[in-house]
């Protein structure tokens, strides 16, 4: 039992003065992802059938290399400020919190490197 | 973690039934969540079968009927009777609303009645609105200025200027809103939750307060204000027909203003 005052528990460690960019960036990425995910699904869907060399040959135009690291970039970052929302809103100990960020970030990290490392190899 | 079940010492049982008198005809069922800290037992739920040829029509007569007539140790805050003091705020029928302003016709079978959800109980319908309203004096809720105050006169608004604070002023702090937000459930000791923010978006919009700056100052953070994810059910809840979810909106873009 704390004798601490309900003021005071509430005041706690003040303002963390920030939380508005992260609310914005979040914002931003999902109005860039609506474009970006239609012409993803749709060029997919359209290529169903298609051979390896066509997806490659298509993969290689410069617009849609352009198109396609955009949509993984953004993607990645709009996932992991949502993850980050997720640990933060569910977890409540202060060391399974650090950890699980940690280890949303270097996922989202690497998952995206690798990404965009691949299309430029197609592509370049 | 956030917890997803109740713990095993707040689980409910059934509990007693206290029948209608003989001869009644339009009987209606009040399920009601009982507990005390007393007597070391689980809450269970009492059944009052009501005559409602013999009750007033809102849901809280009934509750002063039972209080009167058929069980004194039941517990539970009212004061005004008409929606003005939020005193009678509980969770009926699944929705958290005020028991003063609620219809008894308005539900179809049994009337379930809970204290307010994920608060800590202090007996039966009674919840603990301690930190709550811990909360509430951390915005500040009241007129802030560097002007000295007009000798002889009051601090003038224009018409429209008033307006603003339409829509805002009418919230009685009966907290339905926020014990109604899963965002509020999990992170209450953080997060100020829809109630507290609309008051603090009232404090924010009001023409003759001059510290703007320090209250956004105030609220800028992950927890306090941005653990809104506008689920909504605060807007969905309220009593009054408030709308919380857009002045939480409305904060977010003043902050956004005033990057750049």
């Amino acid at each position: 039992m704390s004798l601490r005052s309900p003021l005071g528990k509430v005041r706690g460690l003040g303002s963390a003065k920030n939380g508005t960019h992260h609310w914005w960036m979040q914002k931003v990425t999902a109005v860039a992802l609506i474009p970006l995910t239609i012409w993803f699904v749709s060029s997919v869907v359209q290529m169903t059938q298609a051979s390896y060399e066509v997806v490659i040959n298509w993969m290689t135009s410069p617009i849609v290399t352009v198109l396609m690291t955009l949509f993984v970039a953004t993607g990645i970052y709009h996932l992991k400020l949502g993850l980050q929302v997720v640990i933060e809103d569910y977890i409540h100990s202060e060391s399974a919190k650090v950890v699980l960020q940690m280890t949303v970030s270097f996922c989202c990290i690497i998952t995206a490197t690798a990404a965009i490392f691949s299309i430029l190899k197609i592509a370049l | 973690m956030a917890e997803f079940k109740l713990p095993k010492n707040s689980t409910y049982k059934k509990g007693k039934t206290w029948p209608a008198e003989e001869g009644a005809t339009r009987i209606k069922r009040f399920n009601i969540y009982r507990w005390n800290e007393d007597d070391g037992e689980n809450p269970r739920i009492d059944t009052y079968e009501i005559d409602l040829d013999k009750c007033g029509p809102m849901v809280l007569d009934a509750l002063i009927k039972i209080k009167n007539e058929i069980d004194p140790t039941l517990t539970f805050r009212r004061s005004c009777r008409e929606g003005v003091c939020g005193s009678c705020a509980m969770n009926i029928g699944g929705k958290n609303t005020l028991a003063c302003t609620i219809d008894i016709a308005s539900y179809k079978g049994d009337v379930n009645i809970f204290p307010l959800p994920h608060m800590n109980v202090v007996k039966d319908l009674v919840p603990d609105l301690t930190n709550f309203y811990a909360q509430y004096a951390s915005i500040k809720p009241w007129m802030q200025t560097q002007t000295p105050t007009p000798s002889g006169t009051e601090r003038l608004q224009s018409p429209k200027d008033r307006e603003k604070l339409d829509g805002l002023y009418e919230c009685v702090l009966c907290a339905c809103c926020s014990t109604s937000c899963p965002s509020y459930w999990w992170n209450s000791d953080r997060y100020l939750g829809p109630a507290v923010l609309l008051q603090a978006y009232r404090w924010l919009i009001d023409s003759r307060d001059e510290n703007t700056g320090e209250r956004l100052d105030n609220l800028e953070d992950p927890f306090r204000l941005y653990r809104c994810h506008t689920i909504m059910n605060c807007t969905n809840t309220c009593p009054k027909g408030l709308n919380p979810a857009k002045a939480i909106a409305e904060i977010k873009k003043m902050m956004v203003e005033r990057q750049g």
